[in-house]
């Protein structure tokens, strides 16, 4: 895909958007997407922080079958923590928000998205949800778990439900701002000639996202509400006691909360159909499949929320119909993996540090994914459902798959947000740590979860066999803490003394890359129009030349 | 260094069958994560940037390739779902011969009834090579009851009746757990599930269990003392009356509603008769009968506990009218008092 301009105008070095305006106001007021997706990027940070914190304390508490420092109550309200803040204000957000916002009006040949202020508005009501996720705490927590499950949400527990509630609510709406505006922009501003199926796959997995955001966060967004509806006012909705039905909450709530795991790890394929096209210097093998696939995960997503219900209670004959879909959900998975193996095939691959993260994505995907086939499966899902086999299965697919695919993402278009470039030997350390971190965190899970340990235990003195795969996990995690706070330490290293770097540093397709790194305000000076087709490289023509350059290298070192 | 267990333990009929789809599965796992993870790497390294290798004819797509990748997943993956579902399905349909065991849930520990009337709590004692099969409910919130070694697991939800069965294989001690989040003590809501020899579990069972000093009642019984103490007989005696019909021989059988709608009479059923007479009132009657749901699980005042409410259920499936079964315990009426009052 290149960008031809309209007119052959002299091409001055434009003012980029950082350098428009340097108050607080300036960040605070604009509408630049650009800048919101830079306000997101230091909130989801935070966000991410907090709930890591959380996460260590957790894994130091289960070092022993009998706690370390905490009390049941405490270790409860941290587990809860850890889930809502990673769920709802980083998991969620992280992709869309940060690497959405900034490269969708980019890679669409747009000035910005189609509804700036609502942008800003979804940075704002984000903030608001995450300063009531602070008071929660600072009032003493709140202990439900990030599920919520009724009565007793409703009626048992003692701690911070309503504010609680309130905070995840208001999350929703800065994430449905964010689908809305996605999907105005990808409809209606293309540039001349960008077609749909000349869009980077990361737009497509951003459209399929975009959708389930919008069909399922109100839905959440209710069933919370009756919650609060039924703790304040005690109306009968969902607490036998009052008339109401415990498992249709369970309906409502996972009506909305499995399509949002494909909210989570959507946006992170399409970070990875980027990555190893770019790195391998071949277009995406089967991009119509491969975009297709996002939509029919979207579609087929909403269909499945029954499988977290095998032995809730549910109909038998439901289960059967929600078992048969999950299977159908993880052919279109399946695709999306063969067909990124397929592109390395014959490609011309540089392992920079974005395209070791989007290898170890597709490995710890792959682990993910299949161990979903356990649980998708009724037989076997008896048995493990709410275990630590759960628990590890989807930190695969959201820590692994998500978190992955969002750092191989800012490695790579660090250059492009900024102008200045990482050490890449560090930037790979640091994708290697995390990978094998993460498997000695999370493997010992399957086993101990296998073995019946069940999720949200605080204690496990009567089991001792636990413990040995409780400690290898503990370890796997501070191994895990180091690999995920060395980028933080480079990256901002590099904003003031990276190497400064040209325009497309990788040499990479895609419309976000024809203009100046960091960008204008305006994105393009000139409205690009696109007369090629998407991930225009040629593996062939990239190993001749890379041979040229050595030769020259050669020549100058003698 | 420990010794590392790498599998629960085997007790179960289902154990074993789950086992072997369990391993099928991992099989399946491993072999694509191996496949795929060398795949990926191989031609990561072997198409390196600088390596000599042949790039010409690559394609970008290949409909074939596709379908081939999309069609061979996802028969696997069908073939799973059939194999685990015909378990599942013989999971939801214990054996008529079943041993019958009632559970109680409660913040935060189990509470068991065998039907002669042994209780235990956070223990359930149980005879090897006999079919059991388990009515739950919870008093409070939801729990969920878990023991690895049979590899079953059932939420236990207020308001409602669920079961679960099994059959235990091998005599030994295992982990009960509760597997569904349920406040400040749910890890420590379990204990152990104790597989006895059938000849020890009647034995242990004729001695009243563990602790319990005098010879229990049998659920029977129990529920025949609630039945005349809440002066139930009054209305559901062994013929249908004006106030109420009668309850002999009505387990299990249909009865026709009221809007002629039919229900099957059931454990569900009995309990909703008992906390919500108005849900559902059979043909040719009144709403006559007051609730007996207490106010809260605490303050019982005159209502019936879950307890209660079982031990009632297994009274009035004990009233059948065969000549084998006890007769209907119906006392005379004492006279003078007034058959509307209900006595607390």
């Amino acid at each position: 895909m290149s960008a031809v301009p309209a007119t052959q105008a002299p091409a001055p070095k434009p003012k980029s958007y950082l350098e428009n305006g340097h108050t607080v106001a300036s960040w605070l007021l604009t509408g630049d997407h650009k800048r919101i997706a830079i306000l997101y990027l230091i909130s989801v940070s935070i966000f991410f922080l907090v709930g890591g914190i959380a996460a260590g304390m957790i894994r130091t508490e289960l070092l022993l079958p009998k706690g370390v420092f905490l009390e049941n109550d405490s270790y409860n309200k941290v587990f809860t923590l850890h889930g809502i803040v990673m769920i709802f204000f980083f998991l969620i957000p992280a992709i869309p928000a940060v690497l959405g916002n900034f490269l969708i009006p980019l890679m669409v040949g747009a000035r910005d998205l189609a509804f700036p202020r609502l942008n800003l508005l979804s940075w704002y009501v984000y903030m608001a949800a995450g300063t009531l996720g602070v008071i929660v705490i600072l009032l003493g927590g709140v202990d439900t778990g990030w599920t919520f499950y009724t009565p007793y949400s409703s009626l048992y527990s003692n701690s911070q439900v309503g504010l609680t509630i309130a905070a995840a609510f208001l999350a929703g709406f800065s994430s449905i701002f964010t689908g809305i505006n996605f999907i105005a922009t990808i409809h209606k501003m293309r540039a001349p000639g960008l077609t749909w199926f000349r869009l980077p796959l990361f737009v497509w997995a951003h459209y399929a996202t975009s959708v389930i955001i919008i069909l399922g966060t109100p839905v959440i967004a209710i069933t919370l509400l009756l919650v609060g509806v039924e703790r304040v006012f005690r109306i009968g909705i969902f607490s036998p006691e009052l008339g109401g039905d415990p498992i249709l909450f369970q309906h409502l709530f996972w009506f909305y909360s499995h399509p949002a795991v494909y909210i989570m790890i959507l946006p992170a394929m399409g970070v990875i159909s980027e990555l190893i096209s770019a790195f391998s210097r071949r277009p995406v093998f089967g991009y119509h499949f491969v975009a297709f696939s996002s939509l029919a995960i979207a579609g087929l997503g909403f269909l499945v929320w029954g499988h977290h219900m095998f032995v809730s209670g549910q109909s038998m004959y439901q289960g059967v119909v929600f078992s048969l879909i999950s299977f159908l959900v993880a052919v279109p998975s399946a695709i999306k993996v063969f067909n990124w193996t397929a592109t390395i095939y014959k490609g011309t691959v540089k392992l920079d540090t974005p395209m070791i993260y989007a290898l170890g994505f597709i490995g710890l995907f792959l682990i993910g994914g299949l161990t979903g086939l356990y649980l998708s499966s009724m037989a076997t899902d008896i048995h493990l459902h709410d275990t630590y086999f759960v628990v590890a299965h989807f930190h695969y697919v959201m820590v692994g798959g998500t978190i992955m695919g969002y750092l191989g993402g800012i490695h790579f278009w660090w250059p492009k947000m900024f102008g200045r470039m990482y050490p890449d030997n560090w930037g790979k350390l640091s994708a290697v740590i995390v990978f094998i971190g993460f498997n000695l965190t999370f493997m010992p899970q399957f086993v101990v979860g296998y073995l019946g340990m069940p999720r949200r235990y605080h204690y496990y003195y009567l089991q001792p066999e636990f413990q040995p795969y409780h400690i290898m996990s503990t370890l796997g995690s501070s191994v895990l803490g180091v690999g995920y706070f060395m980028p933080v330490l480079y990256l901002l290293w590099s904003l003031k003394y990276g190497k400064k770097v040209g325009d497309n540093p990788w040499g990479a397709s895609g419309l976000e890359w024809e203009t100046s790194s960091p960008p204008p305000t305006t994105n393009f000076l000139e409205m690009p129009i696109v007369t090629k087709e998407v991930y225009t490289y040629d593996a062939e023509k990239a190993e001749e030349e890379f041979e040229h350059r050595q030769e020259l290298i050669e020549e100058v070192t003698g | 260094m420990w010794r590392l267990k790498f599998a629960p333990d085997q007790a179960s009929t289902f154990a074993e069958q789950y086992d072997w789809l369990f391993w099928a599965t991992t099989a399946l796992t491993i072999f694509f994560t191996i496949v795929v993870g060398l795949l990926v790497i191989f031609f990561a390294l072997r198409f390196r940037e600088g390596k000599k290798v042949d790039r010409s004819n690559a394609h970008d797509h290949h409909l074939m390739l596709e379908l081939t990748w999309s069609i061979i997943p996802l028969i696997m993956g069908l073939g799973i779902f059939g194999w685990a579902s015909y378990l599942f399905v013989e999971t939801r349909q214990p054996p008529k011969n079943a041993l019958d065991i009632y559970v109680i849930g409660k913040q935060w520990m189990w509470h068991a009834q065998h039907s002669n009337g042994v209780r235990e709590n956070n223990m359930l004692h149980l005879p090897s090579g006999t079919p059991v099969r388990l009515t739950m409910i919870s008093q409070d919130v939801i729990h969920s009851f878990f023991i690895p070694a049979f590899r079953m697991k059932q939420d236990v939800i207020p308001g409602r009746y669920t079961q679960m069965w099994f059959t235990p294989t091998k005599p030994g001690v295992y982990n009960l757990f509760c597997t569904e989040y349920c406040g400040t003590q749910h890890s420590e809501m379990g204990g152990y599930v104790v597989v006895m020899e059938p000849s020890e579990y009647q034995e242990w069972l004729a001695n009243g269990g563990d602790n319990v000093p005098v010879k229990p009642m049998t659920m029977v019984q129990k529920g025949e003392k609630i039945f005349k103490d809440k002066a139930c007989f009054k209305c559901h005696g062994d013929q249908d009356i004006h106030e109420g019909p009668s309850l002999v021989g009505i387990y299990n059988q249909r009865r026709v509603m009221k809007d002629n709608s039919v229900r099957l009479a059931d454990d569900e059923y009995l309990r909703q008769a008992m906390y919500d007479p108005y849900a559902h009132i059979l043909k040719g009657y009144e709403n006559t009968m007051p609730s007996y749901k207490p106010k809260s699980t605490d303050d019982l005042e005159g209502g019936l506990s879950e307890e209660d409410v079982l031990n009632v259920i297994e009274y009035i499936k004990s009233l059948r009218s065969s000549p084998t079964a006890p007769a209907p315990a119906i006392p005379p009426l004492a006279t003078g008092v007034p058959p509307t009052e209900v006595p607390n």
